[in-house]
């Protein structure tokens, strides 16, 4: 049975941003309800497409034409348990950033239009079976955050979307140059064919002059460089310092929340089922850079005085995580031990992936929520602030330990499942990694130390008001989740497990 | 056995106090009266359940061998689940016992503490200790009283969201939501010592808690993930009640050490409880963790977060000492955790013997006392270890209820006579037995009991057992030591109690202290109780005199599984114990029992440079301070965020922006204007059109045109790559 839905899911607020444009433009609160009320249509249709997955099967709610017939490229979209999460992470964080903008006076309506694109432009990676529209709706998610970033942002907001920009596009060069070299090579662009060509290859009917293993290993490397500056890894990551500082609350919600997740799906989705053999001969140093990326990124988080850059690191120390369960997969022998031990690591990196998306999400909108108040972001700057917000300070408290790992919320399983998944493969790399949790902590803790803990700032006395309502509605949804998720996690790790399970 | 009563109450026993929590935040924080019901209602609930399975547990035979619970699949693991459940064996059972005990004590003392039905003074701020408020008294004068808690709701939700994470840690069949349990109560220690959140020294206390616990928790979650892989299950009977699993482990050598898996896991573990229970050399946190209200202190130092510790190393004993047997050397994860609990007993008790705040004394006290535990699992007396842990639960969360009591009292004196000394130092007290009988009274026995004063106290018997355990066992070394130590503890006891009860006041606040109200002096009578009589279920059959006059019940029920063995109880032991613990207590009363106002501590001249050295607790925060916190500012602040992130990386990249600037100009000068520019207006005009495109790239920031350039030359590469390669 072939429906639409996807299709709906993926270009619904594309037609919305369409139609916003037709509304008259001084109007920004009907601009606003709209642009929300619209992009809880993906959410709905994917809460539709959930209840009706089937745990056990593969790729399902498929849809394929014909798209570039010269090419052979198709418009062939599906979902699995690892993309489905990241789906609905996607059209979860859709209307609360939309909803968190309703401050956003300058531009409403172009503003608004720009997220609905951006959406669909992350949605069309998720959802993407062909790897030509993958690469298609890779380069499409980055132009509307560009823009976000270079017209709303802050003060350095030139050099930080410029940067974004760059790293970007630099790193998806390569990985534009790999993806037709396979298409060339293997006559296709659809994944499911390529899972299956592709790592077999033996022979490359190409003018080139290098061994096929050459070409695959630097092939991989153009994907892992693409993803990698996404993620982002070190070395690529400094330009999310500066596109997170400067980029308006919304748009840090998203690219926090989903725009680095893209990259690590590259992992998951690209990387691991197309390139096993060069995964494995290259685990060691993706491991290495993803310790590094844990422990640099906490420790750069820690050494910061700007609330909002050492939210931005953490996202790095968080995603290390990933690369590392990525890494450790990549290292797997065929053993039953070790496919445990990698099945466990990827449900811990997608479980990852999907419980940061909650909690940086909510970190970055709570940076918002002060910096509306008190225009700075300097860590020296507060203080004491618990005594006149109580209810933002206790909401901080919870989000900052989601956000720490707290057990009991949903980033401790992530973090526990991929700490089990990598330790039996990459011990050293792993135990390293623990100095990386340790300062997560120690940042965290910071935070909190100077926001909410000491003596009152006097200069905010009387001049602060607590979280209003449309600001607790935003950040409401995503504390239920990360306490639901770490409370009871089958719901779903169920999804995700079986899907790891199908695949690697 | 499964559809039996006691395993509903088994789940369900957590559970009322963080349904309270929850209410009290979500619904109930406005009323004080509401919020504080809520929460003694929630931990009389889990108190009534603890005793009924306490009750089922203790009628259970074989208890040992098949010890009730159930489980849930809770985590999908490829094609397995990971379960979690609850359980409940003779360890679990005392546990239970005294955490249920202490923790409803400690929640219907607090009710006083923080002055409920006192009026709010004018002052008082959120995030600030209440700083009294004026009334007009029967004579018409106004006097300054000790007012209300200005956060009272928000204390009630806390320690009842603590005492949930107690109560799912002791319940728990399994490692991880006994982690869970640890690290919420964790979380909670953190929220509650610095519950005055604006006081500088209260958060710097809390961040301290958190982040020295957070080192030993690492080490702990290393072990788990590393347990879990290899054995696949994360429960206590898969693991410790499997002969099997303990002997591969211990058989199989890991690559760290040579140690076995075993003792590599045990290590790791034992570094977590290291870090929960404040042992040298993660001690640090806990005498800070007095910035906390006095009732989290007892709810730390007693009943759960410490005693947590012990518990989770006293569960995992058999794996601790997996491959060891009584007589036989002892396994090097043993030996680590005899001399560091040994060692902590003597060192946290000479700190104590220097410090003047009385609850400071108590924290040396408590660091030191769970040495005494540590000890004793690591040299293999598993059951005086237990013992211990209980005894000491209920005459350390006396003793410092106890010194609450003090304090408020002492409070009480300062704001009536205005005279604002430091409440907390005993050099400022003296004579309050007359002021404070029954604090005086329950506070005499806490003390004699820490002390271990013989027969009576329930300190003696168990602290007796370490040390008839110790050289029973033929490890003299550990012997001597603690009975040091217990020397040093009695002398500190006396000291303590001379100093602050008797003699004569030494200060204004001290002659117009008073006794506190009966919430607080009732729980104070109640655990005095327990103080006493804990102990007499605990008397070993072959103790001359008194042996099976009452049995030894503990020890049969706690002690039944254990590797341990009874041997004939020689009277080197148990004279040690009533030399030390009588001697130390008479020297102490001695040298304190003439103080007067002002005078410096007769000790301070007897010691000298050691007094200095002892009352600034070795200096060791002053050297973590130098040696790991400053580095660790250096390295993110300095090293990591600004050398490598900005200069290096950063560096490099506006470096090759500016290598894209130099190559732009150079195609521009030797290429483009002689030979471009020569080919005609058609494409000026193409350039104008372009540089208005680009114009706001141009808006004077150097480092865009960096970037900028960046781009050039990495289209420029491609293009070159494109079209050469292919």
């Amino acid at each position: 049975m072939q429906n639409h839905l996807l299709t709906w899911i993926l270009f619904s607020p594309t037609v919305a941003a369409l139609v916003l444009l037709l509304l008259p433009k001084n109007r920004p609160a009907l601009l606003r309800w709209f642009a929300l009320l619209s992009s809880l249509v993906p959410l709905g249709l994917t809460l539709v497409v959930w209840a009706q997955f089937d745990g056990s099967a593969g790729f399902q709610f498929e849809e394929k034409v014909s798209w570039y017939a010269a090419l052979n490229a198709s418009y062939h979209l599906g979902v699995d348990g690892i993309s489905l999460p990241m789906v609905l992470l996607t059209t979860l964080l859709t209307p609360l950033a939309l909803l968190a903008s309703f401050n956003v006076e300058e531009r409403v309506q172009p503003y608004l239009f720009l997220f609905l694109l951006l959406e669909t432009g992350m949605l069309g990676v998720f959802l993407a079976l062909d790897l030509l529209l993958f690469f298609v709706f890779w380069e499409v998610g980055l132009v509307p955050m560009y823009f976000i970033i270079q017209q709303w942002g802050g003060k350095n907001r030139n050099y930080a979307s410029l940067k974004f920009m760059l790293f970007t596009i630099g790193g998806s060069l390569g990985l534009l140059l790999a993806t037709q070299l396979m298409g060339a090579a293997t006559g296709t662009f659809d994944l499911t064919e390529l899972y299956r060509i592709w790592p077999r290859l033996q022979t490359l009917n190409l003018p080139i002059g290098w061994s096929i293993g050459t070409v695959k290993a630097v092939a991989f490397w153009a994907f892992v460089v693409a993803f990698a500056v996404k993620v982002p890894v070190w070395p690529f990551h400094t330009w999310l310092p500066d596109a997170h500082t400067e980029a308006p609350t919304a748009g840090s919600m998203i690219l926090a929340g989903v725009l680095l997740k893209l990259g690590a799906y590259g992992f998951l989705r690209l990387v691991l089922p197309l390139y096993p053999a060069e995964a494995k001969q290259f685990a060691g140093w993706l491991a290495g850079l993803a310790a590094a990326a844990i422990v640099f990124g906490a420790l750069a988080a820690f050494g910061q005085r700007d609330f909002k850059r050492l939210v931005a690191y953490s996202s790095i120390n968080h995603m290390g995580f990933v690369v590392l369960a990525v890494a450790a997969a990549a290292k797997a022998s065929n053993s039953a031990a070790d496919a445990l031990s990698a099945n466990l690591a990827l449900n811990g990196a997608v479980m990852q992936m999907f419980s940061h998306g909650l909690s940086a999400a909510g970190m970055f909108f709570l940076v918002g929520v002060i910096y509306d108040r008190t225009h700075t972001r300097d860590l020296e700057e507060f203080g004491g602030l618990y005594a006149v917000l109580p209810v933002y300070g206790s909401v901080l408290m919870f989000t900052t330990m989601g956000a720490l790992g707290l057990p009991g919320l949903s980033g401790f399983v992530a973090e526990f499942l991929v700490l089990r998944g990598a330790w039996p493969l990459l011990m050293v790399a792993t135990a390293i990694s623990l100095i990386g949790l340790f300062f997560t902590g120690a940042y965290l803790l910071k935070a909190l130390y100077k926001v909410l803990q000491g003596p009152l700032n006097e200069r905010w006395v009387g001049k602060l008001k607590d979280m209003n309502r449309r600001e607790l509605v935003v950040i409401a949804p995503l504390m239920a989740l990360m306490l639901a998720l770490g409370v009871w996690p089958a719901w779903l790790l169920e999804m995700i497990n079986r899907a790891v399970a199908l695949w690697f | 056995m499964m559809s039996e009563w006691v395993v509903p109450v088994l789940w369900l026993l957590p559970l009322p106090p963080l349904l309270a929590f929850g209410a009290i935040v979500l619904f109930a924080n406005r009323s004080n009266r509401l919020s504080h019901s809520l929460a003694i209602g929630a931990a009389g609930l889990s108190w009534l359940g603890s005793m009924l399975v306490f009750w089922r547990a203790v009628t259970t035979e074989h208890l040992a061998e098949h010890p009730f619970g159930g489980w849930v699949l809770w985590l999908p693991t490829g094609e397995t689940w990971l379960t979690v459940g609850v359980q409940m064996d003779a360890l679990g059972a005392v546990t239970l016992f005294f955490v249920a005990w202490t923790v409803l004590m400690i929640f219907i003392y607090s009710v006083g503490y923080h002055n409920f039905g006192a009026k709010r003074g004018v002052d008082d701020r959120a995030g600030l200790p209440p700083h009294g408020a004026l009334v007009k008294g029967v004579d018409g004068h106004k006097h300054h009283v000790p007012s209300l808690e200005p956060m009272y709701a928000r204390f009630f939700a806390l320690i009842s969201l603590f005492a949930f994470a107690m109560y799912l840690l002791v319940v728990s069949d399994n490692l991880l939501t006994l982690f869970v349990g640890w690290e919420v109560m964790g979380l909670c220690s953190y929220l509650l010592i610095g519950f005055w959140y604006g006081k500088p020294s209260a958060r710097a206390a809390a961040v301290k808690a958190f982040l020295t616990t957070r080192v030993g928790d690492m080490f702990l979650l290393l072990g788990m993930a590393i347990l879990y892989s290899l054995t696949g299950t994360l429960r206590f009977a898969d693991i410790l009640g499997n002969a099997s699993v303990l002997a591969a482990l211990a058989g199989q050598v890991s690559p760290v050490l040579g140690l076995s898996w075993a003792g590599l896991i045990g290590l790791l573990l034992f570094l977590g409880v290291v870090g929960k229970s404040a042992q040298f050399p993660l001690h640090v946190w806990l005498p800070d963790a007095m910035e906390g209200p006095t009732p989290v202190s007892a709810m730390i130092h007693a009943a759960t977060m410490v005693s947590a510790g012990v518990y989770l190393a006293a569960r995992f004993f058999p794996l601790l000492s997996a491959g060891w047997q009584p007589g036989m050397a002892l396994t090097p994860t043993m030996m680590v955790m005899a001399v560091i609990g040994a060692g902590t007993a003597l060192f946290a008790a000479t700190i104590a013997l220097a410090q003047d705040d009385i609850k400071r004394v108590l924290a040396y006290s408590t660091i030191s006392q769970l040495g005494y535990m540590i000890a004793a699992l690591g040299i293999g007396a598993y059951a005086a270890a237990v013992f211990h842990l209980v005894t000491h639960a209920f005459f350390k969360a006396l003793l410092f209820l106890g010194s609450g009591s003090v304090i408020h009292g002492m409070e009480h004196g300062a704001l009536h006579t205005g005279e604002h000394e430091d409440v907390q130092n005993m050099h400022k007290m003296g004579g309050l037995r007359k002021k404070m009988p029954v604090t005086f009274v329950t506070f005499l026995l806490g003390g004699l009991s820490l002390a271990g004063a013989p027969l009576l106290t329930a300190g003696f018997w168990s602290k007796d057992e370490i040390l008839s355990g110790a050289l029973n066992g033929g490890f003299v070394v550990v012997f001597v030591v603690l009975a040091l130590a217990a020397l040093l503890t009695a002398f500190y006891t006396a000291r303590q109690i001379t100093l602050t009860f008797l003699g004569t006041p030494r200060s204004k606040a001290a002659e117009h202290a008073h006794e506190s109200r009966w919430e607080m002096t009732l729980p104070l009578g109640v655990l005095a109780v327990f103080a006493v009589s804990a102990g007499w279920a605990g008397i070993p059959e072959t103790f001359p005199g008194l042996g099976g006059l009452i049995p030894n019940w503990f020890g049969e029920f706690v002690g039944g599984h254990a590797l341990e063995h009874e041997v004939s109880h020689s009277p080197v032991p148990l004279l040690t114990s009533l030399l030390v613990s009588l001697g130390g207590l008479l020297l102490g009363w001695l040298v304190y029992r003439r103080q007067v106002a002002g005078a410096a501590d007769p000790l301070a001249k007897t010691l000298g440079p050691v007094y200095s050295l002892l009352k600034n607790k070795y200096y060791i925060d002053e050297f973590y301070a130098w040696l790991l916190i400053r580095p660790a500012r250096w390295l993110s602040e300095t090293l990591v965020a600004d050398w490598m992130d900005r200069r290096v990386l950063d560096g490099i990249l506006h470096g090759l922006g500016r290598f894209g600037i130099w190559l732009g100009e150079v195609l521009r000068r030797w290429f483009d204007l002689p030979v471009v520019n020569g080919a005609g207006d058609g494409v000026g005009r193409g350039a104008r059109w372009l540089g208005m495109v680009l114009s706001p790239l141009q808006n004077g920031h150097e480092q865009t045109y960096m970037l900028t350039a960046v781009i050039g030359v990495v289209t420029a590469g491609v293009a070159f790559i494109l079209l050469v390669v292919f």
